[in-house]
């Protein structure tokens, strides 16, 4: 059992993940939430992803061992690593990176040259989530994206570049290339259409529409100063218009390229008629199948294909006589070591990377853990943000966001600038110092509980729990509104309603607070400097109240 | 205070959707300003909406209108009608717009 | 041509129940044909769109409640039988709330209510 016959064993493996026989005749290649990262990295799939109501040990809130099992992957194989948190740092050693564009590209050139006219869907959180792409106004994933072959898009925090620039890069860099999609998208004066609502491509002589589904809630995730004059929402009914009016133009595939959320499509499926399939995006869930869902008008496939540029999703479609008789779907995961870089695309990264690489390499520290961000609670990544916040801003206690993107560090590596902006590369990156009371806390973590455990999916924003530092608390979530937050203490203290606490956090969402404090990465990279060696004392998670035995709960 | 009101009316078979944006303030009386003084209530009270001079349809508002307020109604009506649309607020200000249905 | 305010204690009501039976409509039936369209969440409170439709024979009046508003009725709308008994707005909304329409047909009351949520924001994925 030598290291050596162990990474010959895996390369065989992953070999085999490549090789994918064609089917049918028209097949669609689908990318998701990126989150700007060009480079290959690490990510670590969340242990904590608890599905509540009907939704409870339904996909995708399956975690670990209960993920193997539903899909009857061998715990050990390359997939287990790539769909679970399973002896995570052990397997990423042996299979090394996930993603990047360069080794992708090479896997969408190859799909292409086997299922010719395959169209190439990115479901958005594209442009957003590093230091480059900010710092390159998205310009570096804009033009990434052009040589990557992308055919269309939808959106979401692609917004938080400003509706102009987004209007520019459709208007002037995609304009005869990348068609970008969004039928619930409308301005706030009259309601007309910002985007196309959907686009028919010819696919070997088969008419395929494709439907474009904006993150539904982007003024109230993001800020809405960001895009003053559009107004999002989910829009059922004028979804099913859309669907219905590209029937009649003759399409005999429509499908949905959607940024909901797996649990919101899940829903959408059930009531909307006439979609084959729906690509979803946004909750970063890699879903290894796809879940068919029974409505009205029949059955409407639906995918998730993870996030960090991880997987590509392969869905072949045998279409005869005007309607889908088959279908095979794949979510492959790109391991960097195992699918040769691309070199024109690897010449655009190191390019467009060049003028920055000095200030991306910076070393902060090491991590002595395992750095990861993931999971429906905390992850260990904020937790270092939160000790920050706290240490610097000399709070009492602190928020950081539920983001889902950001990388994964393993124990030993030393943490940079590009590992920190990946975690906090953001348009409104400001830190915050306010006073609150404890009432006002408790209905901050209450808001965005309900935002995560609503019962009904409609009813929530994606994303994870806010994280939490100096604070501890207990959860219910199976609870109603108002009453799922207990046991809210501080320093051994029960949290006092009326007293006033120092609460730090960062990506304030009100224009008020546009520039309040300095970037969150400013402060992290101090308290990194500082600390020279990263240490997390005490994951702060809380207590979960009524979950037992709940596949979403990785032990 | 009282800008221009913007219509957009569209023929929909033997139906005109109308559709209109109204500039006002729609203060509701319960915010204060800056220095904790109430601002007074100054909201429209009432909308009335008319194809050819003749009423169609009548709105009876509260504060709770959102600011430049939106509203849309269809009406039985066919091009070349003049679609009249007229707003009174609680201070007794009107405003009065008529776009004829192309 | 101008219609008297004719409303104005239901205006002033302060409960959701008090302005309904100032509306003469506190017995409202709940019925599938009045259709309410609204966000699940508010992408701001300020500006929430709310569509009321009758699939009612002889609608006469459609009205708008908004149940945590301080005063929870915000609009009624009179119709003659040259307009259609569709409607749209937008409202106010100081926190989440029960959104009731009720609609007056055939001298009858129907309704029907959804919840409109309206959240701090942030975070996501
Ligand atoms: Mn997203
Ligand atoms: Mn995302």
């Amino acid at each position: 059992w030598s290291l050596t016959s162990n990474a010959e064993q895996a390369a065989k493996e992953a070999e085999q993940l490549y090789n994918l026989p064609p089917f049918g005749n028209v097949s669609l290649l689908h990318i998701t939430d990126c989150h700007a990262q060009l480079r290959p990295i690490y990510f670590r799939e969340p242990q904590v992803n608890l599905g509540v109501g009907s939704m409870a040990g339904q996909v995708p809130h399956l975690v670990g061992e209960h993920f193997l099992k539903h899909y009857g992957i061998p715990r050990g194989s390359i997939e287990a690593h790539a769909f679970t948190y399973l002896d995570f740092v052990e397997k990423a050693k042996l299979y090394g990176k996930v993603g990047g564009f360069a080794h992708l590209r090479t896997l969408v050139k190859r799909l292409k040259a086997s299922r010719p006219g395959a169209l190439l869907l990115d479901g958005g959180d594209t442009w957003q989530g590093s230091g480059l792409s900010l710092w390159t106004n998205a310009q570096d994933m804009v033009d990434a994206c052009k040589l990557l072959g992308v055919d269309v898009m939808t959106l979401h925090w692609e917004a938080t570049f400003g509706a102009e620039r987004v209007k520019e890069v459709e208007a002037k860099d995609f304009a005869g290339q990348i068609d970008i999609v969004a039928q619930n998208v409308h301005t706030t004066d009259f309601e007309d259409p910002v985007f196309k609502p959907y686009v028919i491509k010819n696919i070997n002589g088969v008419p395929v529409a494709i439907v474009g589904q904006a993150f539904p809630y982007t003024p109230v995730a993001n800020p809405r100063w960001l895009v003053p004059e559009w107004s999002y929402g989910i829009k059922d009914q004028q979804l099913q218009a859309a669907v219905d009016q590209a029937r009649a133009e003759g399409a005999q595939v429509v499908v949905v390229l959607s940024h909901n959320g797996m649990d919101v499509d899940l829903k959408m499926a059930s009531r909307v008629t006439g979609v084959d399939v729906i690509f979803g995006g946004h909750t970063h869930d890699g879903v290894y199948q796809p879940v068919v869902v029974e409505n009205a008008g029949g059955k409407t496939l639906v995918t998730n294909a993870g996030s960090n540029g991880k997987f590509l999703g392969v869905m072949d479609l045998d279409v005869k006589n005007g309607k889908i008789q088959g279908y095979r779907y794949r979510l492959i995961p790109i391991f960097a070591n195992l699918l040769p870089a691309d070199p024109e695309m690897e010449a655009y990264i190191a390019k467009v990377r060049a003028p920055y690489e000095s200030k991306l390499a910076e070393p902060l520290a090491v991590a002595e853990g395992l750095l990861y961000r993931r999971g429906n609670f905390n992850g260990t990544w904020d937790q270092v943000i939160c000790d920050a916040l706290i240490a610097v801003r000399g709070a009492d206690i602190a928020f950081s966001p539920g983001f889902r993107w950001g990388t994964t560090i393993l124990p030993g590596q030393t943490i940079t600038m590009e590992h920190l902006l990946d975690q906090t590369a953001i348009t409104y990156p400001w830190s915050t110092l306010t006073e609150m009371t404890g009432a006002q806390i408790k209905n901050v973590l209450e808001d965005v509980a309900d935002n995560l455990f609503n019962p009904d999916p409609y009813y929530q924003q994606g994303g994870d729990m806010v994280r939490v530092g100096g604070l501890k608390y207990a959860i219910d979530p199976n609870a109603p509104m108002g009453q799922r937050i207990q046991e809210m203490t501080l320093n051994g203290k029960p949290l006092d309603p009326n007293k006033k606490y120092k609460v730090a956090g960062w990506a304030p969402v009100a224009e008020e607070s546009r520039e309040a404090g300095p970037p969150v990465w400013e402060i992290v990279a101090e308290y990194l400097r500082a600390q020279k060696t990263v240490r997390i004392k005490e994951l702060n998670v809380p207590r979960i109240i009524g979950m037992e035995g709940n596949p979403g709960l990785g032990l | 205070m009282a800008g221009p009101m913007r219509i957009r009316a569209q023929v929909n078979g033997d139906e005109v959707n109308v559709r209109a944006l109204m500039a006002h303030p729609m203060e509701t009386g319960f915010r204060k300003d800056s220095s904790g003084n109430p601002i007074p209530a100054h909201y429209i009270t009432e909308v009335i909406a008319s194809v050819n001079g003749k009423t169609v349809l009548t709105a009876e508002w509260s504060g709770a209108i959102s600011t430049n307020p939106y509203f849309e109604f269809d009406v039985k009506a066919k091009k070349g009608d003049k679609i009249t649309l007229k707003w009174i607020d609680n201070k007794g200000e009107s405003k009065e717009e008529t776009v004829e249905v192309k | 041509v101008h219609a008297a305010r004719q409303m104005e204690n239901a205006f002033q009501a302060k409960k959701l129940e008090e302005a309904l039976q100032a509306l003469g409509a506190a017995n409202a039936a709940e019925s599938g044909d009045v259709v309410l369209t609204a966000p699940d969440i508010a992408e701001n409170g300020a500006v929430v769109p709310m569509e009321i439709e009758s699939k009612l024979p002889n609608t006469e009046a459609i009205a708008l409640f908004i149940e945590k508003n301080p005063n929870p009725l915000a609009a009624v709308f009179h119709l003659t039988p040259d307009a259609l008994p569709r409607v749209k707005t937008r409202v106010k909304m100081g926190q989440s709330s029960d959104v009731v329409a009720v609609v007056k047909a055939g001298g009858k009351y129907y309704m029907t209510k959804k919840e409109v949520k309206v959240t701090l924001g942030g975070c996501g994925g």
